[in-house]
């Protein structure tokens, strides 16, 4: 920074001064066509001069560039990387579907438009309020008189410079506004294409799009021309500026208060102090969309975190928890709210011995998610507490917590990166060999043999290349691997071929074996083979047990049971004889 | 590309790029008159002691000013208009380019990526259109004018100009053949830092599940260190080119009042003329700096104009027109056509397939082949299979969403592709396998299947695809708010609101692709329970992963790797067919458990 300024300095010095030597030179010449005698040595000497002045300047301009250009990237990067790594220690919660889009937007286009504006403003700015203070001060040197009459044009100028502003800034909110609302339609009739179609709909839609298209043109238009307003006016100010400089100083001159090389220089300053006011006015736009940006990225790095972990517990006894954990389970009387009036989940009372497989089951908002989000600390608990082997979890450091599970989720994660990398997630530097066991524990094995580039296959943009099915059976893969103790599964409710289904049902049953595994069930299999059901209802468990119990009991299961899975029974019992 | 789509979006406005020509021409020769007239003022004002010609020489300097100003502010309204109207027609054509598309066609670009082609990469392009006006009129204008009036003023020092022209002219070319790479390999970089970001944000739980936080912001600092290094690449690259540029100009300057003194002194040249010099040389200056701005702006326009050019180019380049370009010219998308409904009830409803065959342009293997069947009204007709048997295929060629490339499909005896579209969409209601649902309220999204219907009506539909009872539990009932894409809903019900959207429309042939999935047993037969006696009259033809779906369905096609495997009932497939055991078994309790 330091650096900058110096170098900046040395420029504007140099730069507010060379005009003034190039000025007496030229009085050198003027001499000697009103005096006749011409001193060429002089001449040489001050040009000689100018010209090693321009080349400093040249010179301190490339270093303030340089340093600038690393300064303001060195910023880019830091910003970049707080931003990364603010995501990682924002609560769970604002990564569902309506944050999502927001968070990604602001960390990918506002960090970027911060990021090139400063870049600009920078450079300009500093060398700008320089310029223009370092051309002040040397007209004021030359003729203060009309020092005074370019000082006029600064009220003038910012004058004009708010006004436009002003006017602009509402046009360009409203330009910025229906891009986002023909953003939206476009989003909207890309994706429902289809039904648009099939219900011969594309009139009525190319008119709304139409409208918008229409609403976006007028205020783009408007921000466009009313902003570009202000650099033909800030050279009209310029220039009649030029013109009061010229015509008062020649006055001045014929006077004889002035020297023709005085002129020549003063009006060389008054364009060194006209052109940063215009640029000034320039960056203007440039500014608010910045700030508008930078608003919503420390917005972002504002957000209020995940509470730190817990300090070591004040007995001084390490709480924590063994590398395998054996894989007991106890909720007792966990609730949570999202800090709302009506909890989320209330009053959840259950255990689960090690090695057990427990269903979760219900209807969709019943809560079975926030029991998973819970136990992995996803979410932390209004009240209740929650242990794993004994432990208390809120004691526990997250990352510790969540070392003991390997998890399945119903969207399978993928990352942009090889199968192997997919896999190899769970557990970092595993071994070939263990990678491919893996595999084929959880039937990735076969299909992955038939790609041509096999495990090194790079997964594109979403999986793209892959199907549903397989992309599910990869994240299973990456659970075996890890190899941890306790299971969280997430059935996936959309079907998949049979093939598929059937190799998927298979890899869950080697994955659960000898595990603890909570289970957020949708199979008829997995609930009825389960050491303890969870039947969960407007956020409480209602029932717990085993299968023939709860059937026995005929209350809210049977009924669940019987709407989620008598179709099935139905079919096999049409089945069963042909079978 | 970037060049030939600029020409041809500009060539409809003609007589304004015309005007904004001749505006950007006049502010030009004003802003170069001025240091014409102030050399005169020195010549022949100052050193003539002509008080009263100095006054007279500053009157018409400030009247060439606000011709200038005039000039200009008129220049930048229509450059403005025009360029912010070259956008509307490049989204608009977009749009209706996108309209004709197959699905096929928006699949292979992507919807989201569409969008960004339609809204950012023309925004791009507008900007470049805006800079054009602005600067690359006015800025080889200056620049020759500036030369011209550097000449006039006297010959022999405009030498100097002469001989710095090509020295900068080197300078550009050399800065700005490293500066483009730079840019191309920046915006892919940038590409680069939102997937990593994006996939971070989509799988934040399962990151922190397996606690590989500390991985992936090393994978992030990796894609971060190099696009700022990139970045710091183009950044010094611009640094080092305006000192450069200003170091030889000002010397230039320096060289001008060398050998203009002597020239002054030798009496070869007048006093003002080196004033003049001076200025005209920071107006070539100038200049040159504004034609580097558009050079370094246009990379990254270029790119877009390539990513727009392929939307535009699709369909009439593979030299297959895709179906509905056919019905709808050049994008006309206000194609007139019959109203459906008259059309709709006007046909009756047997569907036939005569061995029809699907493949994809290029591809060697079709997708379908060989598959005939018919299915009359009063009828359900179930298709099923494994994942990429050609099940969704199928079905797409019916309404022309793809065009099949063998055999025929004819609706109620007529051949599809002899209706215009609108008519032989309009013979059929549809669930698409993707529920897709509108931003606006319920009632509006349910209408689309029936723009009269009532909310009798709409009840009626409701209930009988088993939304009725969420639907009335939400506050505001039918007018609930539906977020777009329909997220607000969970996957089972948005398949019920889009069965009864379809249900609105009276119809003939009834299409519900794989819309069946998302719900439970107990309601997917309580459903088709309800579903029966409003399609009693109707043909239905249904994609379905689940045998429990289709076991009463009149005919079951049977499909496998884009073929007929079998047809029949269920008590019929179950004897003959062994495809169609393996599927039924695969999703019994009897295979379930191992």
């Amino acid at each position: 920074m330091v650096g900058v300024i110096a170098a900046t300095c040395g420029f504007a010095a140099l730069n507010v001064a060379a005009p003034k030597y190039l000025g007496d030179a030229t009085d050198v010449v003027v001499d000697s066509v009103v005096g006749g005698d011409f001193d060429g040595q002089k001449l040489g000497r001050l040009l000689l001069a100018v010209a090693l002045m321009y080349l400093g300047a040249s010179l301190f301009s490339w270093i303030q560039g340089a340093l600038t250009a690393t300064a303001v990237q060195r910023l880019s990067y830091g910003l970049r990387a707080s931003v990364e790594q603010k995501l990682h220690r924002l609560p769970s919660a604002h990564f569902d579907d309506q944050h999502r889009g927001d968070v990604l937007s602001r960390a990918t286009n506002d960090v970027d438009n911060v990021s090139q504006a400063l870049n600009q403003l920078l450079n300009q700015l500093i060398m700008s309020v320089l310029m223009l203070s370092g051309a002040l001060a040397m007209m004021i040197w030359l003729s203060p008189l009309l020092a005074l009459i370019a000082l006029v044009s600064v009220p003038v100028s910012t004058v004009v410079t708010v006004l436009v502003a002003r006017k602009s800034q509402a046009h360009f909110s409203e330009q910025w506004r229906s891009t986002g609302e023909l953003h939206a339609h476009l989003e909207e009739f890309f994706t429902g294409h289809e039904v648009i179609k099939a219900f011969g709909r594309q009139d009525a839609a190319a008119a709304t799009f139409g409208a918008s298209n229409g609403r976006l043109f007028r205020a783009a238009a408007r921000a466009q021309y009313v902003s570009g307003v202000v650099q033909p006016l800030m050279i009209f100010v310029a220039n009649l500026n030029y013109i009061a400089v010229a015509v008062i100083g020649a006055l001045q001159v014929a006077a004889g208060n002035m020297t023709i090389g005085g002129i020549q220089a003063f009006i060389q300053f008054s364009r060194l102090f006209s052109q940063p006011m215009g640029q000034i006015g320039g960056m203007l736009t440039l500014m608010q969309s910045c700030l508008a940006s930078a608003e919503r990225v420390f917005a972002l790095l504002d957000a209020p975190e995940i509470p730190a972990d817990a300090a070591a517990p004040a007995a001084g006894a390490a709480i924590r928890l063994a590398r395998t954990p054996a894989g007991r389970i106890r909720f007792e009387a966990a609730t949570f709210g999202y800090g709302a009036d009506i909890p989320v989940v209330q009053d959840l009372s259950f255990s689960v011995a090690p090695g057990q497989t427990v269903a979760i089951v219900g209807h969709t908002g019943a809560g079975k998610t926030t029991v998973v989000n819970l136990l992995m600390r996803f979410y932390e608990l209004d009240s209740g507490r929650i242990t794993v082997d004994g432990v208390d979890i809120a004691e526990l450091p997250r990352d510790q917590l969540r070392a003991a599970f390997g998890t399945v989720l119903q969207d399978a994660w993928l990352f942009t990166g090889s199968i192997r990398d997919n896999i190899e997630y769970g557990r970092p530097g595993a071994s070939d060999a263990d990678v491919t066991a893996a595999a084929q524990a959880s039937h990735v094995d076969q299909f992955v043999r038939a790609l041509p580039a096999g495990y090194a296959t790079t997964i594109g943009n979403d999986g793209d290349s892959l199907s549903r099915g397989q992309r599910q059976l990869i994240s299973i893969a990456r659970a075996q691997l890890a190899g941890r103790s306790i299971l969280i599964l997430d059935e996936a409710t959309s079907s998949v071929d049979s093939r598929t289904e059937t190799q998927i049902r298979q890899a869950m049953a080697t994955l659960r074996q000898g595990r603890t595994s909570l289970v957020i069930a949708h199979r008829l299999s997995t609930v009825r083979d389960a050491d303890l059901i969870l039947v969960m209802d407007h956020g409480r468990i209602v029932e717990q047990g085993k299968h023939l119990e709860l059937m026995a009991a005929d209350g809210v299961y049977t009924a669940l049971y019987r709407d989620q899975f008598a179709g099935r029974e139905q079919l096999e019992a049409a089945l069963e004889p042909e079978l | 590309m970037l060049f030939s789509l600029m020409r041809r979006l500009l060539a409809a406005h003609r007589m304004t790029v015309l005007a904004i020509i001749c505006l950007q021409l006049l502010q030009t020769t004003a802003n170069l008159l001025l240091p014409t007239l102030n050399a005169a003022i020195i010549d022949d004002g100052i050193v003539g002691g002509n008080t009263p010609l100095i006054q007279r020489l500053g009157g018409w300097m400030a009247g060439v000013a606000a011709l200038q100003v005039g000039a200009a502010i008129a220049a930048g309204y229509l450059g403005a208009v025009v360029a912010m109207r070259a956008g509307r027609e490049l989204r608009e054509e977009l749009f209706a380019k996108v309209q004709t598309f197959s699905s096929q066609e928006i699949g292979a670009f992507g919807a989201p990526s569409l969008v960004t082609r339609a809204t950012n990469d023309v925004t791009q392009i507008q900007s470049l259109a805006v800079l054009v006006f602005t600067m690359l009129v006015a800025a080889p204008a200056s620049f020759i004018g500036g030369i011209i009036l550097a000449v006039h003023q006297d010959v022999a020092l405009s030498g100097i100009v002469v001989a710095v022209i090509p020295i900068l002219a080197g300078l550009m070319v050399l800065i700005v053949r490293r500066l483009i790479p730079l840019y191309r390999q920046g915006q892919e970089l940038i590409d680069r830092i939102s997937r990593v970001l994006r996939e971070q944000i989509i799988g934040a739980n399962v990151i922190r599940g397996f606690v590989r936080q500390d991985h992936e912001i090393r994978r992030f600092d990796a894609a971060n260190k190099d696009l700022t290094k990139n970045n710091l690449d183009s950044a010094l690259l611009v640094a080092g080119m305006n000192p450069t540029i200003m170091v030889v100009v000002n010397l230039a300057s320096v060289a001008v009042v060398w050998f203009g003194g002597h020239r002054i002194q030798a009496g070869e040249m007048r006093l003002g003329a080196l004033t003049a010099f001076i200025a005209y040389i920071l107006q070539i200056l100038i200049a040159i700096m504004m034609a580097m701005y558009v050079f370094t702006t246009a990379p990254r326009a270029a790119a877009c104009a390539e990513r727009i050019q392929a939307v535009l180019a699709t369909g009439t380049a593979t030299g297959c027109p895709s179906p509905a370009a056919a019905e709808y010219p050049a994008g006309d998308t206000a194609a007139p056509a019959p109203p459906p409904a008259a059309a709709g009830t006007a046909l009756e409803g047997t569907v036939e397939f005569r061995d029809v065959a699907f493949a994809y342009p290029g591809a060697e293997a079709p997708v379908l082949a060989g598959i005939t069947f018919t299915a009359v009204p009063g009828t359900t007709t179930a298709v099923i299979g494994a994942t990429g048997s050609g099940k969704s295929t199928l079905l797409n060629l019916l309404p022309r969403f793809l065009d099949l490339t063998g055999g025929s499909i004819s609706i109620g005896g007529r051949d599809i592709r002899s209706l215009p579209l609108a008519s032989l969409r309009g013979l059929m209601a549809l669930v698409p396998q993707h529920s897709y649902l509108f931003s606006g309220t319920l009632a509006e999204n349910l209408r689309m299947g029936g723009p009269a219907a009532g909310d009798t009506e709409l009840w009626r539909v409701l209930d009988a695809a088993q939304a009725g009872d969420f639907v009335r539990s939400l506050p505001d009932g039918l007018d609930a708010p539906v977020s777009q894409g329909g997220t607000n809903f969970s996957g089972g019900q948005r398949q019920r609101l889009c069965i009864a959207r379809a249900l609105l429309r009276p119809a003939p042939v009834y299409v519900f692709d794989d819309s069946f999935s998302a719900l439970d047993y107990g309601t997917d037969y309580r459903l088709r329970a309800a579903l029966e006696p409003l399609l009693r009259t109707a043909t239905v033809l249904v994609v379905a992963e689940r045998v429990a779906t289709i076991v009463d369905a009149a005919q079951i096609l049977v499909l496998e790797d884009g073929r007929l495997a079998a047809h029949g009932t269920h008590q019929e497939l179950m004897a003959t067919s062994r495809t169609y055991r393996e599927i039924a078994a695969s999703q019994l309790v009897l295979a379930e458990t191992p």
